[in-house]
């Protein structure tokens, strides 16, 4: 009987929590302008969200903007974190609770006070994308060092230190010896990252340039418009961006899987 | 890199300037403009403004109702799937956990506009219900962030500890209440810290189900938008004290690395 209500409540969790999603799935495939009336099975939202100029490179230039400011930020917060845990107390101390302040800060804060700090007191322009960047690679490198830390705890000290008595100069240590073991740690970082970007919309909003948008700020700014067309493919679009997260999620899953499974077989 | 001479302390010096030009020296710029007027003179003004303000001071008190009702509901729907789902047999569990938590890696603006039709549908107008509806729409952005810190927690949980209980004597819900819920603090302080915070701030929610940004986050909008960084610092300033508070009251129970639903992947 426990049981039983326990099956009840996780499909009923399950169905708040994806029932939207899917509906609008199911509505994207047809003509209907709204919700509750069907009219016939339709691609149309697909092709305008492929075809329309202002939706494609709004499309685009959100995954550059993602892709940009996740390497920016793994490549700071890893160096951040190989740095800080082979230094002293006081630079340590400082670089974590640095690190930590946009980790826990609301990220509206984050943006106006980048964007202050940028824009108005430094007379960087907005449409140069260098606040935008900027913004971004606060967002997320903190989140890179945050997972690339454990795995340096978990690291075997002495292996560094053999590779340099060996011959090894600090750089070859690094790439060879350090970069391996703590990859996963990159990636998982690196992901993050992209997955930050993509959903922000707080920084963008106060540090983007005024003819750029990112799918959040355009997504906010359709809702308060009315023109059906962008509306139906932005539904279009919410099932492409499920669709694709539950492929790159189902993949990433399988392929830590098989390396696990090639470790056990080498042992 | 061959032949570069260069130390590991080294390593963290672009990152160490990074923050300090992006992150620390910001904030000093939201200090100083919160106690200064447009003159660049020193002032308590801004900070009287915000307390003596009815209109500041109720929407600080409604963001505080919206958060506390939102990290309510979310606590209650969430512990109990965390805690079915960790305390299950089943061998294919990880996939449900991942159906729970996948919804965080989608665009949250696009996730919005899903329900707004799911509720338009059902409701008809939403402005009819606007604190309703702004806990259905938290709720539906901040869940996954409630369930996963609460699931690790569960997870780690160590069975001999309930079983040594009902041995002696304890029924369920005095094992529940006296080993189970004690042992899950954490993951509930950490879960309640990811979706307090930012359901306070988060106006984009509101604005997007019934036009309405009667929340903290969105003032800071509406001094900018008017060219008053002054103001605008000062409600920063007022947020930034919220959090660095629940942090601190906090960080003696939380795990740094569960923030934001990063320890899954």
């Amino acid at each position: 009987m426990k049981k039983f209500f326990s099956a009840i409540f996780i499909v009923i969790m399950l169905l708040f929590v994806y029932m939207p999603i899917l509906i609008l799935a199911f509505y994207s495939f047809t003509t209907s302008a709204n919700i509750g009336s069907v009219h016939g099975f339709s691609l149309q939202n697909y092709i305008t969200l492929i075809e329309n100029e202002e939706l494609r490179s709004m499309i685009i230039g959100t995954v550059l903007l993602a892709l940009v400011s996740a390497v920016f930020s793994t490549v700071l917060g890893t160096l951040g974190a190989i740095g800080s845990f082979y230094s002293g107390k006081t630079t340590k101390g400082i670089v974590n609770s640095l690190n930590q302040v946009p980790v826990v800060n609301a990220d509206v804060v984050t943006g106006f006070s980048v964007c202050i700090a940028m824009v108005i007191v430094c007379n960087v322009e907005k449409s140069t994308f260098i606040p935008l960047i900027v913004g971004h690679i606060v967002l997320s490198a903190p989140f890179v060092y945050l997972s690339v830390v454990p795995k340096l705890k978990q690291m075997d000290s002495s292996l560094y230190e053999a590779a340099c008595d060996l011959g090894a100069t600090p750089g070859q240590a690094l790439t060879k010896i350090v970069f391996p073991q703590i990859m996963p740690g990159i990636v998982s970082g690196f992901a993050m990252a992209i997955t930050l970007s993509l959903d922000d919309y707080f920084i963008a909003s106060y540090t983007k340039p005024a003819t750029f948008d990112t799918i959040s700020t355009y997504v906010v700014n359709a809702t308060r418009g009315s023109q059906t067309e962008i509306k139906t493919a932005l539904w279009a679009l919410s099932t492409v961006m499920f669709v694709a997260v539950i492929v790159v999620v189902v993949i990433m899953n399988l392929s830590s899987r098989k390396k696990e499974g090639a470790k056990n077989a080498e042992i | 890199m061959k032949g570069l001479k260069f130390t590991r302390k080294q390593l963290c010096i672009p990152y160490l300037l990074f923050l300090l030009c992006f992150v620390a020296l910001p904030l000093l710029v939201v200090i100083y403009y919160a106690f200064t007027n447009g003159d660049g003179q020193f002032t308590i003004k801004n900070f009287i403004n915000f307390f003596t303000s009815p209109n500041t001071l109720g929407t600080l008190f409604y963001s505080f109702s919206i958060a506390i009702a939102t990290t309510i509901v979310c606590l209650l729907l969430a512990y109990p799937i965390a805690y079915i789902l960790a305390r299950s047999k089943m061998k294919q569990k990880m996939v449900l956990v991942f159906m729970f938590v996948l919804p965080m890696w989608i665009n949250f603006t696009l996730r919005i506009t899903a329900l707004k039709e799911i509720l338009t549908l059902i409701e008809g107008n939403l402005a009819y219900y606007p604190f309703l509806n702004s806990i259905i729409g938290m709720t539906y952005d901040f869940l996954p962030f409630m369930i996963l810190p609460m699931y690790t927690t569960l997870l780690k949980l160590d069975n001999s500890l309930l079983e040594a209980a009902s041995d002696l004597g304890a029924n369920s819900v005095q094992v529940f209440l006296k080993i189970t819920l004690p042992l899950s603090v954490p993951g509930i302080i950490s879960g309640v810290v990811m979706v307090f915070l930012p359901s306070m701030t988060n106006y984009v929610v509101l604005d997007m189900l019934y036009n309405s940004t009667y929340i903290m986050g969105s003032f800071i909008g509406s001094y900018f938008s008017a060219y008053d960084w002054h103001n605008g610092s000062m409600i920063s300033l007022v947020l930034l004290a919220i959090i660095a508070i629940i942090t601190l009251m906090t960080s003696k129970y939380t795990d740094e690395n569960e923030s934001r639903g990063g320890s899954l992947l």
